[in-house]
């Protein structure tokens, strides 16, 4: 288990204030200019050394991230940080807390990882829902600057450096990077085709890096900690701490942080009070947001959660919101909900998602009452298949892998609804009927 | 296929015609308050000379709220208000319209003094979701409509990134969480009685933390 000493997010409940006092007494805002004195490289190469991988599902390194980025501008384009506060997978809720309980690390990162990769301002584009979220942040940046950490010669560093705030409007599909760019820049939110890659030419045309709240708001510590340190916890390649949120099926569903590459089963017991029930209840478990394949019981309980240890189980780590779904759920119609989710979500640009994502869903809801035929399973899965990998941005994949995880584990379940259905025996073959 | 009598076609275009009309008439004058300029000036300095259009979410949303304040709603965007945010950034009223439908944000039609969005995604479905719109549904909203005295508007919404509380509820600007059906009923009753209601947690639990206290940081929870 995580010690509390090395926990990040120490006001992750708001227990103790949000404001910058009480953020500048837990340890933020502490010597910047120092940090920032490291020198732009050195922080790319320390956060590279600390294996911090990116917290918005995809698991991307994010000192790499920044080192896509232009070192000068040769054209005179400023480059530019984006932060995706856009909260929107289902499932996840960490983001929020960071944000209304502890928004000063999340600013601090902001300057620090935008002098980093040599921007000239971030813009975190916080999702519209978060209504009073929202109004902390814009209270916590307005703090920052009367402090004089933000604007001109930010914390005394000589370096100036703009935080902006932007509201979305309610839309799932803006946490995607590219269409999270074009909400930004005031339109649709319609994600762009691949390259150019945002840090070639992303905001505005401009070199833009696309970092998720958590991934920046962690970066202050691990450089005043050193990297050593962050490496230090978790598994190798899955470095570091990470708020774990657990929903769903559990005696108390929670936000917390812990150590990358916790057992399941100590997670849920030392945190979440245990599965409803007790764990012979336990049926599956979402482990990463929506979008991942859900994993059976016998397999998630002793599993390692992380990027690479959730892979290894044919689904992922996500944005580790965890769903807990104990033996009463209607696990069809858990995933039915999910499908409905993507089908609303999808932004009708490319044709597989835009017509899949409704075909699936209504498939889905004919699965959930048994009126399909068991051939109906393989059409269902092969069109999952068509749809994945057939769009410009990943709600495609995401519309299909959970889709296609609940076949893998629960085809009998579903074969035993279409039986049911007929109105056959659950265990007798179907007679044919005489000539 | 039913294919309309002539009078009932031309009767129900007139009728569509007639509400533009009285849209255009309510709303054609629309012009921000004097505070709501003074906001709208500043959310345009935030971002870059030139790339004003990017302003145009936060002053639908804006747009919005001073209907809603105009009319004791939670507010709409009728056409003529699409028209003046998109003439105040000089954008064509087209660019404008497409963000103001593609986003669930921006109510397209007259919504009631509540704004009830229950969110009905699995992490909430898991917890009761059903039982939070029963309760809705106990009290005559429907979902999608508002309710004759103009009081409630009931919306299934996805995911609103509140899944460690759920299920949840979003009215106006607050959320309700760790609902059940007669916390909901209570919150529905007492809103209607113009009666004072507590956003948050509704348990008494403290934001995401694990109920009966934290597991971590204790001394965090102590402290003054």
């Amino acid at each position: 288990m995580l010690d509390d000493k090395d926990r990040i997010f120490t006001n992750v409940y708001g227990f103790q204030p949000w404001g910058i006092d009480a953020a500048i007494k837990r340890g933020d805002w502490d010597k910047t200019k120092d940090l920032m004195a490291i020198g732009q490289d050195d922080i790319v190469e320390q956060i590279k050394a600390s294996g911090l991988r990116g917290r918005g599902g995809a698991g991307f390194p994010t000192g790499l991230k920044w080192s896509f980025m232009p070192k000068e501008s040769k054209d005179g384009r400023p480059s530019f940080l984006v932060i995706n506060a856009d909260e929107s997978e289902p499932g996840s809720c960490k983001d929020r807390e960071i944000i209304r309980h502890d928004p000063h690390k999340l600013i601090e990162g902001a300057l620090i990882a935008g002098y980093a990769m040599r921007a000239r301002a971030a813009y975190i584009y916080i999702r519209g829902e978060f209504i009073r979220e929202a109004e902390t942040l814009f209270a916590a940046v307005a703090e920052a600057y009367d402090k004089g950490f933000l604007g001109k010669n930010a914390c005394g560093s000589g370096y100036d450096f703009d935080v902006f705030v932007h509201r979305g409007a309610g839309a799932y599909i803006c946490g995607e990077e590219t269409a999270l760019l074009e909400s930004l820049e005031g339109k649709k939110g319609q994600p762009r085709l691949k390259p150019p890659f945002p840090a070639g030419a992303g905001l505005y045309g401009c070199p833009t890096t696309v970092n998720n709240v958590e991934s920046i708001a962690v970066v202050p510590t691990i450089l005043r900690r050193g990297a050593a340190w962050f490496a230090g916890i978790g598994r190798e390649k899955n470095e570091g701490t990470k708020l774990f949120q657990i929903s769903g099926h559990v005696e108390k569903p929670c936000v917390v942080e812990e150590a990358m590459g916790i057992p399941f089963r100590e997670l849920i017991e030392r945190h979440a009070g245990g599965i409803t029930g007790g764990w012979d209840n336990l049926l599956a478990v979402i482990p990463g947001g929506s979008s991942v394949p859900l994993v059976p019981a016998d397999q998630i309980m002793d599993a390692p959660m992380d990027f690479d240890g959730l892979k290894d189980l044919g689904s992922g780590l996500g944005t580790a919101a965890v769903i807990v779904m104990d033996k009463s759920t209607d696990i069809v119609r858990a995933i039915s909900r999910i499908s409905y989710f993507y089908k609303h979500e999808s932004c009708g640009q490319c044709t597989p998602c835009r017509e899949g994502t409704g075909w699936m869903w209504r498939m889905m809801e004919r699965l959930r009452e048994g009126k399909a035929d068991i051939a109906d399973i393989d059409m269902l899965h092969e069109v999952t298949k068509q749809v994945e990998g057939h769009t410009i941005c990943a709600l495609g994949d995401a519309a299909a892998w959970p889709i296609q995880g609940l076949i893998r584990h629960f085809r009998p379940e579903l074969e035993r609804r279409i039986r049911e259905q007929a109105g056959a025996n659950d265990d007798g073959d179907v007679l044919e009927a005489a000539e | 296929m039913t294919i309309l009598p002539d009078d009932k076609l031309s009767q129900s275009t007139t009728d569509t015609a007639l509400e533009n009309e009285a849209i255009r008439e309510k709303w054609g004058d629309f012009a921000w308050t004097e505070e709501n300029a003074a906001k709208a000036k500043d959310i345009v300095t935030r971002y870059p000379p030139g790339r004003q259009q990017s302003a145009v979410m936060p002053l639908l949303d804006l747009a919005q709220r001073q209907v809603g304040a105009d009319t004791n709603t939670q507010g709409w965007l009728p056409v003529p208000v699409i028209e003046f945010v998109a003439a105040e950034l000089g954008m064509p009223y087209m660019r404008a319209y497409e963000v103001a439908t593609f986003y669930t944000m921006y109510n397209l039609v007259p919504v009631g003094r509540y704004h009830v969005q229950v969110c009905g995604t699995t992490p909430c479905m898991l917890r009761g979701s059903d039982d939070v719109l029963a309760a809705c549904k106990n009290k005559g909203m429907i979902k999608g409509k508002t309710t004759p005295d103009g009081l409630f508007t009931l919306t299934e919404v996805e995911c609103l990134g509140v899944c460690a509380n759920a299920p949840m509820v979003q009215i106006n600007d607050d959320n309700f969480e760790d609902l059940d059906y007669d916390i909901m009923t209570d919150i529905l009753e007492k809103l209607a009685n113009d009666e004072p209601v507590t956003p948050g947690p509704q348990t008494g639990r403290q934001a995401s933390c694990p109920e009966g206290g934290p597991t971590t940081l204790k001394h965090m929870a102590e402290a003054e």
